[in-house]
This record gives C-alpha cells, structure tokens and sequence, in this order.
C-alpha cells in the first residue's frame, strides 16, 4: 500500500488537472455553436462594458450590487425586468449590429453589445 | 390639529385638491416649517383638508421632510428597514411641535411591491398628519414603468405624479425626475411636466415662498454616479424670480446643501441606510457601517421656515 498509494495519488493530481481543462475546452466548443456570454453588474456598471459576439449568442446578466438595476436597450429591443441582488436576464442576439444598452434606473450606467460574424 | 382621514372631497375638482386627499403614507426626511405670514392662494390645506376656509389668512405652521425608508431593503448595511422607519415615526411624534404635513421624497419602498407600498402606508399612517409623496426610482422600477406607485399615491396627481397644493400662503410643487431616464443622462424632469411647472408658476407673486420637492438632486452632485437631474436648469430658470425657493430631495442619503442666489438645495438622510460621500467610494451602493454607528447615519430633518427671504433653519435630527 505504501508504494501504490503515490501512483493513486498522481492519478488523482491528473484527474483534477485534466478536468478545469476539459472544461474550458468544452466552453470553447460551445463558442462555435450556440454561444453563452456573461456580463456581470456589479459596483454601478457592467462588466465588461462592450462585448462582442457572434450572431446567436446568448447574453445573461447578472447583478451582483445590492441595489436593483435593469438593462434596457436604448433602441427598447429588450428589456429586463428589475433585477435584485443575484437575479438574472437573458437575451440572444441573432442579428449582427451595435446594441447599446443603459439601466434605466441609473442611466450614468451604459453597455454595448457587438454583433458580428466570424 | 388636523383629523386626517379619508375627507373625499370633490373628486372633479382641481387636481390639486384630490391629491390633498391621498396623504396616507410617508417616508424618509424631515422638515419642520415655521410659516409667519404668506400669501394665501386659492386652496389651502386647511380649507381642503377640513372644510374650513380660512382665506386671506395665515399663521405659522411646521412641515417635516422624511426619504428613502426602502421598505423591502435587507441588506447586510440594514437588515431591518421597517425597524428605523419605525424609530423615524417615533421620533416624529415625540416632536414639540406636530408638523402640519409630511413630504416624503421618494425611495418610499425598495422594489415598488405592492406590500411594500403598504406596509409604508401601514407605519406612516401612524402619524396622522398628511403625508405628500414624490417617487424615487425604487419606486418607479415594476414592469408598468410607476404603475404600482401611481395606484397608490397617483390620486389626483398629473402625468408621473407630479402636482403642487398650497398651504398658508407657500407654495408646493412635488416633481418627478424618476421616469422614463435616458441614456447615458442622470435624472430627468421631462418636457410635459416642464411646460406643466412653468404654467403652475406663472400666476404666482414673486413674493410667494416656493418649497420644491423631488427624489433626485436638482443641483449636480455628482456627474459620475448620476446625482443630478440633467434638465433642472429650465426648471430652476422659472423659479429664480421668486424671493424664498427651497429645494428638498432625498436618493443620496446624506445631508448636504447647497445655496444659489435665492434658491436653496438640501439632501436629507435616509431612514434606512447611509451610502458613501460623492467619490468616497467606487460606486454609490449603500454604506456598510458598524451596527452601532447605523442609527447616528440615518434621521429625520426638521426646519423653521420664516417668510420671504429669510435662512430656512434646518434641524436634522439622526435615529441615535
């Protein structure tokens, strides 16, 4: 037992090695298919401010202040409801273009999203 | 004395008398408002209220200012915002001098939910003295975009719930700068309820002390975290030519003021928790102090008002 247990114990390290790595390149598959993109609102803004994605990636938001906030297209494409602390939106984006976003309960606090192929 | 209750007055009647009737509730500020003297309008509280027109009349009286009461907030910085709304009412009773009426400047509920909106008239009606609302945008954010509020608190009120009333011999103006914000913009007062402003003004003696109350700062407070109102300056333009404007607002949950020729700004505190200096903090969510330290952040104000030109006198009192 004494001699296995370091070959157990390396088999493990690879394991748990192995596995953050399928992950990620299981989210890099992902990307080139229908694509899942998080932004986050946090500390009165969102994070990243501009992302760019392919057409039919879904963007979630997820509001991680204390204090309520919304995302709201300028052009009103979309809309969430309030979001409290920890709730999140949805939308997915099918057609390439600029797509300027505000809270529209804190207006100083602005996004984009940029939808392009390739 | 005032024995508030449901008085329906004559619902077909100025807008400005229907929402006398439709003062169940407050929250936030105080002020107290000395009045010697004045101007008397066409309606008074008085007359509205009871029935009793005491035309060409005045005398002095007291008003008090609560905000931000956040019912529904519970967070780690007040995880308990109906008990310091509670301690506010409190000490709003125990004052010398009862107050007239109440304005309350917005942020009465934390997520425009109906029982919040309730539970706020539940506390406020406690202290039978009309109560007049302005909405913050914690008020304004269910899916009707100010539905909620404005079946509460919209009686007798025009477009967002804007409306002024008079009361021995000042004038009140309540406005909303929460609705329908633009990007990239701060608050926002609107071309409807500017035009309305101007009109409501424009019959008034210059003489006429003038109280403004709205959620959001009239002044620029602070660019970056959206603490002002992008289009006050028309708003402040109709109300330069008047001796005595006073400007209440709530949302930045800390007392600061500011003078500008004849008009006056104050901020009041919250009654449920503090948020950071202007640029104290990377963004303005609210202010984790020691439990301890929480009541001495968070009050009432209260202020004596003379006549005319005459310093307002304000009194903020904290929850310590």
């Amino acid at each position: 037992m004494s001699l296995s247990s370091p070959s157990v114990r390396s088999v493990a390290f690879l394991l748990a090695l192995s596995t953050p790595m399928a992950g990620i390149l299981a989210g890099q598959a992902l990307a080139a298919a229908p694509a899942k993109v998080s932004v986050a609102i946090k500390g009165f803004a969102f994070v990243p401010q501009v992302v760019t994605v392919a057409p039919g990636t879904t963007v979630t938001w997820t509001n991680a202040d204390e204090d309520p906030h919304t995302v709201v297209a300028d052009d009103k494409g979309f809309r969430s409801a309030a979001l409290d602390s920890d709730d999140s939106y949805s939308f997915t984006f099918t057609k390439p273009g600029d797509y300027a976003y505000f809270c529209s309960l804190h207006p100083h606090m602005t996004g984009k999203i940029i939808v392009k192929a390739g | 004395m005032h024995d508030h209750h449901d008085h329906d007055l004559d619902e077909s009647a100025l807008s400005r008398r229907g929402l006398l009737t439709r003062c169940a509730g407050w929250a936030g500020t105080a002020a107290l408002y000395t009045m010697a003297g004045g101007v008397t309008s066409s309606i008074s509280l008085d007359a509205a209220l009871a029935a009793r027109p005491i035309m060409g009349k005045t005398k002095p009286f007291t008003f008090l200012q609560i905000s931000d009461t956040h019912l529904g907030f519970d967070k780690p910085a007040n995880p308990n915002t109906r008990a310091t709304a509670l301690e506010a009412v409190a000490k709003i009773k125990a004052l010398p001098q009862k107050p007239d009426l109440i304005l309350h400047t917005g942020d009465i509920t934390h997520l425009s939910k109906d029982e919040q909106f309730d539970d706020a008239k539940a506390i406020l009606s406690d202290l039978g003295t009309p109560i007049f609302y302005v909405p913050g945008e914690h008020d304004f954010l269910d899916e009707g975009g100010g539905k909620a509020f404005l079946a509460h608190y919209g009686k007798g009120t025009l477009g967002t719930g804007w409306y002024s009333f008079d009361h021995n011999g000042v004038h009140f103006v309540a406005l909303n700068n929460v609705a329908n914000l633009k990007p990239g913009g701060m608050a926002h007062i609107g071309d409807d309820q500017l035009a309305w402003l101007k009109k409501d003004l424009a019959g008034l003696s210059s003489s006429t002390p003038i109280v403004v109350f709205a959620h959001i700062p009239l002044w620029t407070v602070y660019e970056e975290w959206g603490w002002g109102t992008d289009d006050s300056a028309q708003a402040l333009g109709f109300l330069r030519r008047f001796g005595s404007v006073t400007v209440l607002n709530g949302h930045i949950h800390q007392i600061l003021q500011k003078v500008d020729g004849n008009i006056s700004f104050h901020s009041a505190r919250s009654t449920a928790y503090p948020q950071p200096a202007p640029g104290a903090a990377p963004s303005p969510g609210p202010l984790k102090v020691p439990t301890e330290q929480l009541p001495s952040m968070l009050g009432i104000r209260s202020a004596t008002f003379t006549r005319g030109n005459a310093p307002i006198a304000l009194i903020d009192s904290s929850l310590a």
